[in-house]
């Protein structure tokens, strides 16, 4: 029997920085191995190893270092960290390192994974297509998202965009089918008030008793943020992937998260990129996000929504910019639209659904949707140039073509992208709105659109005929 | 014997080991008892410091490493094609196949498949001389292609047997007898250093444009055959769009498409959807000549830094087949920052921005290696790599150091724009700031099409550059108060855009576009405009010129097939111009 399967504590801590501790003198310890930290007053606290040689080994800290001292044990599990699955987690709310905060028993299972998962091999990868309704027009009619995307919210702090996670939560379908979403939620480093908002809204609407959620909360300990997502995505992967089970993953705010790895990496004194987070910020991140999506010969799929508020409203930020790199596209919520009480304040401008084309069309949602969204982005455009020209020459300066699309950008904003926090549309009635708004323009205009879509869902004509 | 080592440490990817004697930089190692694969890229003295292929999780100091003696290698023939690897050459199918759908770490995958036979056909017969580079004999690997079995580049001598038939790519087809006597097995299959840049006999100039059936890039920023080009822009403005676009319709044999860091679900798109698209030329599915190598963003950084030498190499070895080969490497910003991950864990000196000093080094090593070339070989051969690489510079600024290095070592320059791409207008490549160092080899091609093609584009491009010079004094005084003359260039710069420049990668006619209809279209709208500008000099108002049906007929017309509806389009403007002229008495 080795020393460690006897439980050796070590005792052997030289230094303690920031998150991280310096050990010497162990043996036998693996890179990536699960350690335990053990203060004086018998608190337990999770760490991992994130550089090991023969006899020393730095470990990172999941919870607070605070209040520890150099006499803190340190014991080597000899194990990655790993969660129990089961179908039992379904229904129950954990802390971020997945301690129940439910009062509940913590859940046993004989099937544990480890919180890193495994790549999905590209090749083994199905394509999204199937068109998720959110019954939001902005999302549905111009970035439409599908099963298995991902795709993040980028706000700012004071917008509703938590509400409008909980409007796609409650309200995503699959129009046709009845199969609804298991919701596995994750909050980094958010408000008390903001995870009591999505448990109300989770339990209001029934989903509660089809959800997990993992909760690391802004006075929880801020490395411990560095697992929460990853043992969310671990949750949805098993569900998905093992249970069969379709399932939306919202994880906010990213930002925090991001803040944690940031921490660390200042404590190990590395090289910094741009606004000291450091150059695997990128891989990093796709280490999580790209753990959504579907496999082919498998039912189920995770679909992902990871919420970040971008500091400043900075989109060139680094998580921001780094998560657009990996996502597949955006929603951008604006101060400005917020102001003019538009919800959702979404910039339709600067949002993107990758995805969109495969799922959109003939016999997915309707064949104009795809030429209604690019005449719809391209009028509207034209309307926020009108109404930056408005600025400067006033309307009187605009020619009436102009002044044509300036109304429309007005009328686009209030009645295509502004709805109710409740109200769901369907994606024809989303549609229908679109012609609505687009039938102001003159028929030329609409240069977009194929004539024979114009002749069929065009209002002038459809009146007509 | 295998030089053996002991792990010191692990820090992430980077393993240190320390081996019994010295062993040599470059070499592939496998590391630990999962014997996963590594490389050494660091020596002082006995230890070696690795760089890891695969996730060290678990691994332990102790451990053993295994040097294997050789540096990383491709595997070179008949089973590329329509094949999809990692950075290292393991075959994500044949992974698929033996564990799943989740990579697994330590598992060995040939890269050629050593069970598949192949029906060879020799081209050499027996006490024939042969040199590096000769074809011996072909493999019909898919419908469309042929795959060209050569003599490796450094070996000479006589064919002492040679037999067709069915082979693997590991079983003898002949033997040769070098100059020194000595009989060498040949197999259909050969290995090359992925970092060593494959020989040939001569570069040539460049005189042939790479027609991508894209009408910005064709028309007015081309890139030539054996030439290099990079579509640099911020997430979201269509670098991977372009890229699959060029894959799909360019006038290339070969396409090696590289995802390096990038998504998993795009190299799903590709594989899915190549193989239903058929290529406009041959009329053979895409699937059919392309080679996928998927590093993606959260396979391990390392692998994702050779996978571009791979893609490369690749390349090289069917151009030495004498084919034209088109290399799409995106993004090179992900390779460049698999670089950058490596150097900070060797805790190298950092230049800009975390960067090594010698980034701008290994960029130009991988741009030199594209060209157009004869090839080795006894007979002349010629054959082409073209480069185009995908730059995602942080925040969409330009200015960061793996954007300006590319620039100094490409000929055309793709410059994507997001207030473009915010309106949807795709592809959203800046006509300002892009280039091309092209145009001279491009315009003798073009002639064939357009006698006077340089002058129509230079006239074309004129009138954009012009109409962003009117579009800033109109942002002060409103278009209303500017001349008809320069509203009229401001209207033929939205026709130029929403007619040529616009092109939906999604439309089924419009994805594609021959190089007889690009011509055709660009001057239908010259045509418009020459006609309509005495108009305008005598008086007759824009809002009238406006107003004509044709205008967004003509935004309209690239939507059809073929050029026919061009030339009715152009009676047509004819037409309704004169009877505007009528109207006003203008003759
Ligand atoms: N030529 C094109 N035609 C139509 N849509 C395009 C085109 N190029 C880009 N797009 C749109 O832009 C989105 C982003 O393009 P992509 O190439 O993925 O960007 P990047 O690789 O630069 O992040 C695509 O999902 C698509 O909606
Ligand atoms: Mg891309």
């Amino acid at each position: 029997m080795s020393l460690r399967e006897a439980g050796l504590v070590y005792k052997t801590v030289r230094e303690i920085r920031g998150p991280l501790l310096f050990v010497e003198k162990v043996r036998d310890v693996a890179y990536d191995e699960v350690v335990r930290v053990i203060t004086p007053d018998g608190e337990e606290v999770l760490g991992s190893v994130l550089d090991v040689s023969r006899d020393y080994a730095l470990i990172q800290v999941y919870g607070e270092t605070g209040g520890m001292d150099l006499n803190v044990g340190v014991h080597f599990t000899g194990e990655t960290l790993k969660i129990p699955v089961s179908d039992e987690l379904i229904g129950r709310i954990f802390s971020g390192s997945m301690k129940p905060l439910d009062g509940m028993p913590p859940p046993i299972s004989t099937d544990e994974r480890d919180i890193h998962g495994g790549v999905i091999n590209p090749a083994a990868r199905a394509v999204p297509s199937e068109f998720i309704q959110t019954g939001v027009s902005a999302i549905d009619g111009m970035n439409s998202l599908v099963r298995g995307q991902k795709l993040p919210i980028f706000s700012e702090s004071g917008l509703p965009h938590n509400q409008l996670a909980a409007q796609i939560a409650r309200q995503a379908t699959i129009p046709g089918r009845e199969e609804e979403f298991a919701i596995v939620f994750a909050a980094m480093g958010i408000k008390h008030e903001e995870a009591e908002f999505f448990r109300r809204e989770f339990e209001k609407t029934g989903a509660l008793n089809r959800s997990v959620m993992i909760l690391n909360l802004a006075d929880d300990p801020p490395i411990e943020r560095l697992i929460t997502p990853r043992i969310a995505q671990t949750v949805a992967e098993y569900l998905a992937f093992d249970l069969d089970m379709h399932i939306l993953v919202i994880l906010t705010d990213m930002t925090n998260y991001a803040e944690a790895l940031r921490s660390i990496s200042i404590a190990r004194e590395e090289i910094p990129t741009r606004k000291g987070y450091p150059g695997y910020l990128y891989s990093d991140l796709a280490t999580i996000y790209e753990r959504a999506g579907k496999i082919k010969g498998k039912k189920g799929s995770v679909t992902l929504m990871p919420i970040l508020t971008m500091p400043g409203g900075d989109i060139t930020h680094p998580v921001p910019d780094l998560t657009g790199y990996i996502t597949e596209g955006q929603l951008i919520l604006q101060r400005d639209l917020f102001l003019r009480g538009i919800y959702p304040p979404m910039n339709v401008l600067p949002s993107l659904s990758r995805l969109m084309k495969d799922g959109i069309g003939e016999g997915r949602t309707r064949k104009d949707h795809a030429d209604v969204s690019n005449q719809l982005y391209m009028a509207y455009a034209e309307g926020t140039r009108a109404r930056g020209l408005v600025r400067i020459v006033g309307v009187v300066g605009l020619s009436e073509r102009e002044r044509r699309y300036l109304e429309f950008a007005d009328r686009f904003e209030r009645e295509f992208v502004n709805q109710g926090i409740y109200e769901n549309r369907t994606i024809e009635q989303t549609l229908d709105i679109a012609w609505d708004l687009l039938s102001m323009l003159p028929e030329e205009e609409l240069i977009r659109i194929r004539r024979e879509y114009i002749k069929e869902f065009h209002p002038k004509y459809r009146r007509a005929g | 014997m295998a030089l053996k080592g002991v792990i010191e440490r692990i820090n992430g990817s980077l393993v240190v080991a320390r081996f019994e004697e010295e062993p040599r930089i470059g070499d592939l190692v496998e590391v630990g008892k999962l014997g996963l694969m590594g490389e050494i890229v660091r020596l002082s003295g006995r230890n070696a410091f690795i760089q890891c292929y695969e996730v060290t999780s678990g691994m332990k100091p102790g451990e053993p490493v295994i040097d294997t003696g050789t540096p990383l290698v491709a595997e070179l023939g008949p089973g590329l094609m329509g094949n999809i690897f990692d950075g290292v050459e393991r075959s994500e199918l044949e992974m698929w196949r033996m564990v799943g759908p989740f990579i697994k770490r330590g598992v060995r995958i040939a890269p050629l498949n050593r069970d598949k036979k192949w029906y060879f056909e020799p081209k050499v017969e027996k006490g024939e001389k042969v040199v590096g580079g000769d074809i011996i004999g072909v493999v019909q690997e898919t419908e469309y292609f042929q795959h060209r079995i050569l003599i490796p580049p450094h070996l000479k001598g006589e064919i002492v047997e040679i037999e067709g038939g069915e082979y693997t790519v590991n079983e003898p087809i002949g033997t040769l007898k070098t100059d020194e006597g000595e009989e060498v097995e040949l197999k259909m299959m050969h290995t090359w250093p992925v970092r060593m840049p494959r020989p040939y006999k001569e570069r040539l100039p460049l005189t042939i444009p790479l027609i991508t059936g894209q009408r910005v890039i064709d028309t007015f920023f081309p890139v030539a055959k054996g030439g290099a080009a990079a579509i640099p822009g911020g997430f979201g403005t269509g670098k991977t769009v372009t890229l699959q676009q060029i894959s799909k319709w360019a006038d290339a044999d070969v396409i090696i498409y590289i995802g390096c860091g990038e998504r998993g679900n795009e190299m799903a798109d590709v594989v899915t959807h190549f193989p239903e698209l058929t290529d406009p030329r041959t009329g053979r599915k895409l699937i059919e000549r392309t080679v996928i190598v998927a590093n993606v963003s959260n396979m391990p950084v390392s692998a994702r830094e050779a996978s571009i030498y791979l893609g490369v190499t690749l390349a090289e070895y069917f151009r030495d087949q004498g084919y034209d080969v088109a290399v799409m490497a995106d993004s090179t910003s992900r390779w460049a920052e698999a670089m950058r991950d490596l150097s900070g864990r060797l805790e190298e000196i950092p230049a800009e921005r975390g960067f090594p000093a010698y980034l701008a080094d290994r960029i130009a090593g991988i741009y030199e290696r594209a060209g157009r070339v004869v090839t080795l070989g006894s007979e002349r051969r010629v054959g082409s790599v073209t480069i185009i690489g995908a730059v995602s510079p942080p925040g969409g600024d330009f200015s960061e150091p793996v954007t300006t290095h590319t620039l100094r070592f490409i000929g055309a320059f793709w410059a994507l724009d997001t207030e473009l791409a915010f309106r949807r207008h795709f592809p959203a490549i800046n006509w300002l700031r892009s280039f091309s160092r092209y145009i001279e080899v491009a315009s003798v091609w073009w002639e064939k099409y357009e006698p006077r093609w340089m002058q129509l584009r230079a006239r074309a491009l004129k009138i954009l550059e012009d109409a962003s010079e009117i579009e800033e004094t109109a942002r002060i005084i409103g278009e209303k108060a500017l001349p008809d003359e320069q509203r009229l260039t401001l209207l033929i710069a939205e026709m130029i855009r929403e007619g040529f420049l616009i092109q939906n990668a999604f439309h089924e006619v419009d994805r594609y576009c021959d190089p007889e209809k690009q011509v055709k279209l660009l001057k239908l709208i010259m045509d418009f405009h020459d006609a309509v500008e005495p108009l305008i000099r005598r008086g007759i108002p824009i809002e009238r010129i406006r107003a004509l049906k044709v205008v967004s007929e003509i935004m309209r017309v690239k939507e059809e097939k073929g050029v026919e509806p061009i030339e009715e389009m152009r009676k047509r403007m004819r037409r309704e111009v004169s009877s505007l002229a009528g109207e006003y008495g203008v003759e």
